[in-house]
């Protein structure tokens, strides 16, 4: 019986870690459906598209070069190396030692840990030249205001999590003394082999037993880690992409229950006192626009939840260039921050929202940021899994304008203008073909 | 300047190709005024059979949806496609990128269908027919740099089609460090235009300038009136005004061909 006490423990630390983990996942869904609906299940072919260039195939990544291709590495890295895991999962619930190396054969298997060994030792230098530069070489977009506390350790966390990994990895193959002999995919742990070399066959055992343990418990602390972190986009990228909008970046949506309120009003024949029809559903919205996190739409809070916090778009608005408020990272992270609040507020209130007295506008996102926007799409260009922070940011500004007629005062005069004379200066529309005389 | 409108059009019997959709500040803005009346000319000059709203012609509302108000964006809209609609137009042209982009892609769903053109592509177009040829000649050698609207660009994917015509000019372009899908705003869109930045370091507009004074240009060519305003300034601001002049592409081939 004794003999199974490893097996039953592995068992239940991953029976664990996974079913904490799908618990989260959960909780990620349901918080995602509290948004409003919105059809993105059209075009299927070029969302399916979409989803392999840009997560699968991370095109939009190299637009910037450096951390691009550094990515690239930790992705197919991270990717290729999880194959192994099937091994380790296998090895740990029936106790045997490294399964698939007799059913493969030495060559087969040794080529493919063989490629593990060289991914984990790219992804090692990767991880360590990105840790360089976010706080030896301080690349500015990691040091905006909104990437202190939390985001600023989360981004270093993660990286120290894949370097201590990546580490464990290659450790358990250079003290696997039979690995070692076999001689077959061995490529950069025979290398590291010798740093143990005083140790005996007894200790090394050991060793690369406690490296072998820690490597499975690490990935499961990682795997749970997720939820509470940036890193979910490992994940969401994908969801991400394909639900993405497909129209031109400059199509804005046009509110419906607008659009039946006006072709109302622009009815002649239209009865201005007609009263309802009986069981006739009252189209029009509690509200128009957004100034919570459950008047946006479930797609735009899944981009809340899939920010990885880059700052590929703050680093190329505008707005924050010139020193504004605004930064469209800091929107995404409010909105998913906000979100993560009202979720925990219906777990602590027995599965249904109690009002806190809190919204996301003003509690998180100031009206001064919104009005900074230029709606230039720079930060949905940038953006390398397809998240718009700018429909959120238009969103607000409806509910400003339309709910709280809460617009800057020269926007109101544009408007005024607008509906009075049809332009958005003083000028009589009369005058409008003056032009052509002068 | 002999412009018909698609009321004098209608009591003749006729049917214009295209409709020239002017815009607020192509019919009001003293400086864009010119860049309506030089796309005027190469419509002319191309023997385009074109005619404009007029006084029937109305804000497309683009600032005001931008600014959030959704009302009033509606309100316009379905008032210009009434308008539209009655004369049956097929196929709009416009110098305004935002225009070009409302009435492109926010008027379908409201009932508006149109073919929409922005003025660099319908010139374009006009060029690929055998209608209009650019002399190469009284530009030749400026040195060039083009600011793309975002409107234009990120928002429609419309990059190569004005550079294509400034090359035609025989100019000698160079490009902004940061351009086509990477350019800069100019500070104008999103209701911007209409209002004070927000308390910052520096305009917007300025930051762009200095991307367009980088590439020592003599003309910086633009597309979007807005963007032409923005851009004028900062030129200005950075006391650049005796070396460096904004144009739109349409005045630029209006210049060239002697317009």
């Amino acid at each position: 019986m004794e003999k199974y006490v490893p097996n039953i423990f592995f068992a239940l630390i991953l029976i664990a870690g996974i079913g904490y983990f799908v618990m989260n996942v959960r909780k990620l869904i349901r918080n995602i459906k509290l948004g409003k609906d919105i059809d993105r299940t059209d075009r299927k072919p070029e969302r399916w598209k979409n989803m392999a260039k840009i997560a699968l195939g991370q095109y939009k990544m190299v637009r910037r070069p450096v951390s691009g291709i550094l990515h690239i590495v930790v992705y197919v890295g991270f990717i290729l190396i999880n194959i192994e895991m099937l091994e380790i999962v296998i090895d740990g619930l029936f106790g045997t030692h490294r399964v698939f190396q007799p059913i493969l054969g030495d060559t087969i298997y040794g080529f493919l840990i063989g490629n593990f060994e060289v991914l984990a030792a790219l992804v090692f230098v990767a991880v360590i030249i990105f840790w360089l530069r976010r706080n030896i070489q301080r690349v500015k977009r990691f040091w905006s205001k909104e990437m202190t506390s939390w985001p600023k350790n989360d981004g270093n966390i993660i990286l120290y999590f894949e370097m201590v990994l990546m580490s464990l990895f290659l450790i358990m193959n250079a003290t696997d003394v039979n690995f070692q002999e076999a001689g077959a995919g061995n490529v950069v742990s025979q290398f590291i082999a010798p740093w143990f070399s005083s140790f005996s066959h007894e200790e090394l055992h050991t060793i690369e037993k406690t490296a072998w343990w820690l490597h499975i418990v690490g990935i499961l602390i990682f795997l749970n880690y997720l939820y509470y972190s940036k890193h979910l986009h490992i994940l969401l990228a994908f969801p991400n992409t394909f639900f993405a909008k497909l129209d031109p970046k400059g199509q804005l949506d046009n509110l419906e229950a607008v659009t039946n309120e006006v072709k109302m009003m622009m009815d002649p024949d239209a009865d201005p006192y007609a009263m309802p029809e009986e069981g006739a559903e009252d189209e029009v919205p509690a509200k128009f626009g957004a100034s919570d996190v459950t008047d946006l739409n479930w797609v735009q809070l899944m981009n809340a939840y899939t920010c990885t916090e880059c700052g590929r778009c703050t680093s190329s608005c505008p707005a924050n260039l010139t020193g504004k408020e605004l930064s469209p990272r800091k929107i995404m992270m409010d909105t998913r921050d906000r979100l993560e609040e009202v979720g925990k507020n219906i777990d602590a209130n027995g599965g249904e929202f109690k009002d806190d007295g809190k919204q996301l506008l003003n509690d998180y996102i100031s009206p001064e940021e919104l009005w900074a926007c230029t709606s230039c799409n720079a930060c949905v260009q940038e953006c390398p899994i397809g998240i718009d922070p700018l429909s959120i940011i238009m969103e607000m500004r409806r509910y400003l304008v339309m709910e709280e007629s809460a617009a800057p005062q020269e926007l109101n005069m544009m408007m005024t203008n607008i509906e009075n004379n049809g332009a958005p200066w003083q000028y009589s529309q009369m005058d409008r073909l003056n032009w052509k005389d002068e | 300047m002999n412009v018909s409108t698609m009321a004098d059009m209608m009591a003749q019997g006729k049917q214009p190709e295209v409709l020239f959709w002017v815009g607020a500040a192509g019919s009001y803005d003293d400086r864009a005024k010119k860049i309506t009346k030089a796309f005027v000319k190469i419509l002319d000059m191309a023997g385009v059979d074109f005619a404009v709203l007029g006084t029937e012609e109305s804000s497309t509302g683009d600032a005001a949806k931008r600014a959030g108000n959704e009302f009033l964006f509606q309100m316009q809209a379905m008032t210009n496609i009434e308008v539209l609609n009655a004369y049956e137009v097929k196929t709009i042209v416009t110098c305004d990128p935002h225009s070009f982009n409302t009435i492109k892609n926010e008027y379908p769903g409201l009932g508006g269908k149109y073919k929409v053109y922005h003025h660099t592509q319908y010139i374009s177009k006009l060029i690929q027919d055998g209608r209009l040829s650019i002399d190469d000649t009284n530009l030749k050698g400026k040195r060039v740099t083009y600011h793309d609207p975002c409107y234009l660009g990120r928002a429609n994917d419309v990059y190569e089609t004005p550079r294509q015509l400034i090359n035609r000019l025989g100019v000698k372009m160079t490009e902004m460090k940061r351009n086509k899908s990477t350019a800069l705003c100019c500070g104008a869109g999103g209701a911007q235009m209409f209002k004070e930045p927000e308390k910052g370091d520096m305009d917007i507009n300025v930051l762009r300038t200095e991307d367009a004074l980088e590439t020592n240009p003599q003309i910086i060519a633009t597309g979007c009136p807005y963007c032409n305003t923005m851009m004028t300034d900062g030129v200005k601001f950075k006391l650049k005004e005796d070396q460096v002049v904004v144009k739109d592409i349409a005045e630029l081939i209006a210049e060239a061909n002697n317009l």
